[in-house]
């Protein structure tokens, strides 16, 4: 800042602000650029003050260690040739996911109380960028909770697949499924706009979610009203995956494709969505 | 010649009933400082809002650095800067910290970034608390950790929204040095909007009076002064004397209501 601004010319001046020519390879870089910036600001955020993430580490034990040991001592649930233990583990680690990113839009609102969505929206940096950015820290959140999930499994000797690719492919569906539902959570705080709502939306949101997937029990026992609806949630088709790449003896029930292909497709259009509402909430 | 940086044409924007900006012209200089004035509610904020491209405006125009607000708005984003009214920054993040993520959303060259971090921490004199968490900050230190932020892109056009609200006098008093010093070393351009008509006397160099959406009077602090044609007068007075009302916002408890929750909204 000092060696511009001589000679009483004003640094400030407009040329030198301009917006430069780009191709459209710069365009890419740069959105990917700051898509890691913004989560990036999450991350740090976390590192400085991870008290979030070690509450956080609570209900999946509570879920594993009692949940999953009594149910699976009373066999009441026909989960095959799987343990119980071994069928529940994958869907434990999809719901502590998403109840992390569910609830993560309420920062969106906390900050633009705080006025800092209102600098990121001043800022030469697409709306896509901070949408994208935003629900990709929601998916590393999510990241601490896999590992805490599988120093459980190893406790409870659930058999885990130790293949490397099939444990990449475990945090592509952690990631994914994960930034599909924080983008989810801050389409809700855009459009509700005030934490009380948030929270109580939040709470409606979360259990018709879990309990309509796959993760505590096969779609198979359901009811076919509620068979409808577990099909038609994301959140079955990670757990299905994760269930398939993340155990030994695991199957996907519905092929490795089908299941990142729907979290794909629901991401994209999550984040799409979130995108354009973005400026809606500081108007 | 027409040197107008920024400049605005019948820029209006309506809320449902009410018109919180109502057909504003203005004109900026290239270097001034210029400040729009008005109790809570007059529209100030909302002004802001549609110049720094947060808000569409329902009809009219406006221009920075002959870029239109409504066609070009990511090239405006790109010459201006902006502190907003609250203190808006990441308590949990250190100073630095702060200043690297919008470097970064700036698009400064990484290898730019450390140092020009550095000088503008060094330029608002925070370079000590650097790698402190701003939560430690006090409410003056985090004011200019603001405006080292905004003014990392090095913007020709700078819009501060109520900078001093909630500072104590002594705070106060650094950051305008700040804001004076930032003005005759880089000749930025300065838009700023204030309730407090003796600070607006003391750092603009024209002022625009709003009253209730509308630019009532506008001109020289010292012209305005010596147009209402009584001695000694002060801003206060020429407010009450082009708006013809106290300096108050609203009249009835339904407009302060009003405008309090279109202020929060606007939030």
């Amino acid at each position: 800042m000092t060696s511009s601004g001589q000679g009483g010319r004003p640094s400030g001046s407009v040329e030198s602000a301009l917006p430069r020519p780009r191709n459209p390879l710069s365009v890419v870089v740069g959105f990917v650029d700051k898509t890691l910036a913004m989560s990036e600001f999450e991350v740090r955020k976390i590192r400085h003050d991870p008290t979030e993430l070690i509450m956080r580490a609570v209900q999946p034990v509570i879920w594993l260690l009692v949940f999953g040991e009594v149910f699976t001592h009373i066999r009441a649930i026909p989960t095959g040739d799987l343990r119980y233990i071994d069928f529940l583990t994958p869907g434990v680690l999809a719901q502590s996911t998403l109840f992390i990113a569910i609830f993560s839009g309420i920062a969106l609102i906390w900050e633009r109380d705080l006025g800092i969505v209102h600098k990121f929206l001043v800022s030469p940096t697409s709306r896509g960028a901070l949408a994208l950015g935003k629900a990709l820290s929601g998916g590393v959140r999510g990241l601490p909770q896999a590992v805490l999930i599988f120093v459980l499994a190893v406790i409870l000797k659930v058999q885990i697949n130790w293949n490397p690719l099939y444990l990449l492919g475990v945090l592509a569906a952690v990631l994914l499924g994960a930034t599909a539902f924080t983008s989810l959570s801050m389409i809700v705080a855009f459009l509700v706009k005030t934490r009380e709502r948030f929270m109580g939306i939040g709470q409606v949101l979360t259990m018709p979610l879990f309990f309509a997937s796959s993760a505590i029990y096969p779609i198979s026992v359901m009811p076919r009203w509620l068979q409808v609806i577990a099909h038609i949630n994301p959140l079955t088709y990670q757990v299905d995956a994760l269930r398939g790449l993340m155990l030994a003896h695991g199957v996907s029930e519905y092929g490795l494709g089908l299941d990142f292909g729907v979290l794909l497709l629901t991401t994209a259009a999550l984040v799409t969505i979130s995108a354009r509402l973005y400026p809606n909430i500081v108007r | 010649m027409n040197t107008a940086i920024i400049e605005t044409n019948e820029l209006t924007r309506r809320f449902g009933e009410l018109t919180a900006v109502d057909a504003m012209t203005i004109s900026v200089e290239a270097g001034e400082t210029f400040g729009l004035l008005g109790p809570n509610g007059a529209g100030k904020t909302t002004a802001i809002k549609m110049l720094i491209t947060l808000l569409p405006p329902t009809s009219g125009e406006a221009s920075i650095a002959g870029y239109s607000i409504r066609r070009r708005a990511s090239a405006v984003r790109r010459v201006i800067g902006y502190v907003p009214q609250m203190l808006s920054t990441e308590g949990t993040l250190t100073g630095y910290e702060n200043l690297l993520i919008f470097a970064r959303l700036y698009d400064i060259p990484r290898r730019e970034r450390k140092p020009r971090i550095r000088n503008a921490l060094k330029f608002m004199g925070l370079e000590e608390c650097a790698d402190k968490l701003v939560r430690t900050y006090s409410g003056g230190m985090v004011r200019r950790l603001e405006i080292a932020q905004s003014i990392l892109h090095r913007p020709p056009v700078l819009f501060l929204d109520e900078p001093t609200v909630g500072l104590d006098p002594l705070a106060r008093k650094a950051v305008w040095e700040h804001v004076e010093q930032l003005r005759n070393e880089y000749g930025t351009t300065i838009l700023m909007t204030t309730h407090l008509m003796e600070e607006a006397d003391s750092m603009c160099d024209r002022v625009a009076i709003m009253h209730r959406g509308k630019v009532v009077a506008m001109g020289r602090p010292d012209d305005l002064k010596a147009s209402i044609g009584r001695e000694g007068a002060t801003l206060e007075d020429v407010f009450i004397y082009y708006s013809g009302s106290e300096l108050e916002s609203g009249g009835s408890y339904r407009d302060v209501f009003r405008t309090r929750r279109t202020a929060q909204r606007l939030g």
